[in-house]
């Protein structure tokens, strides 16, 4: 097998390893940060619920989650890892704290996203007699569509570039490849390659994003 | 039943913070009444309007609806009970990524009333106001009377006996003010919907009102028929219109 071969074999390997990392955290990024963010919105000071103490505990637990740098947060849950996938180490382990480490900052964003909501549609939905879950569910989730999809794109990038960091832990993935074979072993190609690749998903998932953010925003 | 008021808001006090928004109101208004409410920004009928619904809780007074306490109610029974008060407003606030039809659909929704069924009724209702042919447009598309009407249809989903306008014509130009006014006129004759309107625009009272208040401060200053107030140089609405009648005709006028 020559060189070019493997460095091939090796691309696809790691392409679809990053792939998956991805897709679990994104999946999970998603759930968990529809909820926690809109969660955030109702109970928030002047959300259509306001409840202090479910809101504050939330707010403070999401800052501490964004403030804390990936590469600690990743050594930090390691016994919620070991809880969850059994090891510490590997691809699925690798997921643990790629998706505690993007749920915040998505919730945030989300949000940000269903803030941007006219108040005037929420008074119009309060005088047709909505209940708050019917108010969230009918009203502000479908009114924030297109912006909830910007804001899990923007998530979705930053995933792809926490995913190269979990390469540390033995994750796997393209970052994983360029790291190991790239700069410790000062093999150009397998630097290059992984980037070119990475590069190319990033963009694949922006415009992907643009377009159902637009096709679905009617204003 | 039918000799007992629309609405009637009884002794009704609401403070924010030192302010008094409203200050001890009382109002009858009768089933199949167009009632106006004339004021400037701040004078208290944005609350006063949103009592009607129990959107703003009064501090102290009680607020009837078709002979029921709403100030009584709380929760479920409440929102229920907004099915037979609708609201348009100002800036419309509809849906803007949803369609005309799934737009009126939406108190519908609320009721979880079966899809045909919401179906059927939004393209009846969009037929009254004259929108059957948009059914599938988005707000975007449409021009700012035609959101109007649409705001209206979707008012009438939950079919309300009563109609709270909120400035309804405020945001539109002089000719479709008037085309929203002759339907909320033929609405109130046709299916003898009660209105309670307010409004900054002295044209919405002379217009289609059958009786109106001024109200400054928070208070009613002046409250009875139009005509008979339009017929008075003496009343504030008598003299507000002559007034403006002058300026337009670029005449003094002796007051």
């Amino acid at each position: 097998m020559n060189n070019s071969d493997r460095l091939v074999e090796l691309l696809i390997e790691a392409f679809w390893e990053t792939l998956h990392i991805v897709s679990v955290a994104g999946l999970w990024t998603l759930l968990g940060g529809l909820l926690l963010g809109t969660v955030l919105y109702v109970t928030s000071k002047t959300g259509p619920k306001p409840i202090a103490v479910v809101n504050a505990p939330l707010g403070l637990i999401v800052n501490i989650g964004r403030s804390a740098p990936f590469v600690l947060l990743m050594v930090a849950v390691v016994p919620l890892t070991r809880l969850i996938t059994g090891t510490s180490i590997g691809t699925e382990a690798a997921i643990v704290p790629l998706t505690v480490a993007s749920i915040p900052f998505f919730a945030r964003l989300v949000e940000g996203a269903l803030l941007e909501v006219q108040p005037g549609l929420i008074e119009a939905a309060r005088s047709m007699g909505a209940s708050t879950p019917g108010l969230v569910w009918r009203v502000v989730l479908p009114e924030a569509t297109p912006g909830l999809i910007r804001g899990f794109t923007v998530t979705l990038v930053a995933v792809v570039s926490y995913s190269a960091m979990a390469g540390i832990v033995g994750g796997g993935g393209l970052g994983d490849l360029a790291y190991r074979y790239g700069y410790q072993r000062f093999e150009t190609e397998y630097m290059i390659w992984p980037l070119v690749i990475l590069v190319v998903l990033v963009q694949l998932f922006q415009i992907l994003g643009d377009r159902c953010a637009r096709t679905l925003d009617r204003r | 039943m039918d000799s007992s008021p629309s609405i009637r808001l009884s002794g009704v006090t609401k403070r924010f913070g030192d302010l008094v928004a409203l200050d001890d109101v009382s109002l009858d208004v009768a089933p199949g009444e167009i009632f106006g409410i004339l004021g400037r920004s701040g004078a208290g009928k944005s609350t006063l309007l949103r009592t009607a619904n129990l959107l703003t809780r009064p501090d102290v007074g009680t607020v009837e609806v078709a002979g029921r306490d709403l100030t009584a109610l709380r929760g479920r029974e409440l929102r229920e009970a907004r099915s037979q008060t609708a609201m348009i407003f100002q800036h419309f606030n509809l849906l803007s990524n949803r369609n005309a039809e799934s737009n009126v659909a939406l108190p519908l929704r609320f009721r979880g009333t079966k899809r045909a069924e919401r179906r059927e009724r939004a393209r009846s209702l969009l037929d009254l106001v004259g929108l059957a042919d948009k059914a599938k447009a988005y707000p975007g598309q449409l021009s700012g009377g035609q959101r109007q009407r649409l705001a209206i249809a979707r008012a009438l989903a939950s079919g309300p006996d009563v109609l709270l306008s909120d400035e309804a014509t405020s945001a539109l130009d002089t000719d479709t003010t008037d085309e929203i006014l002759d339907l909320l006129a033929r609405l109130n004759r046709d299916l003898g919907l009660t209105v309670l309107l307010i409004t900054h625009e002295l044209e919405v009272i002379t217009r289609i009102c059958h009786r109106a208040a001024v109200m400054e401060s928070g208070r009613f200053v002046e409250i009875g028929n139009v005509p008979e107030l339009l017929a008075d140089p003496e009343s504030r609405l008598g003299g507000q219109a002559r007034r403006l009648a002058a300026r337009l005709l670029g005449e003094e006028v002796s007051r």
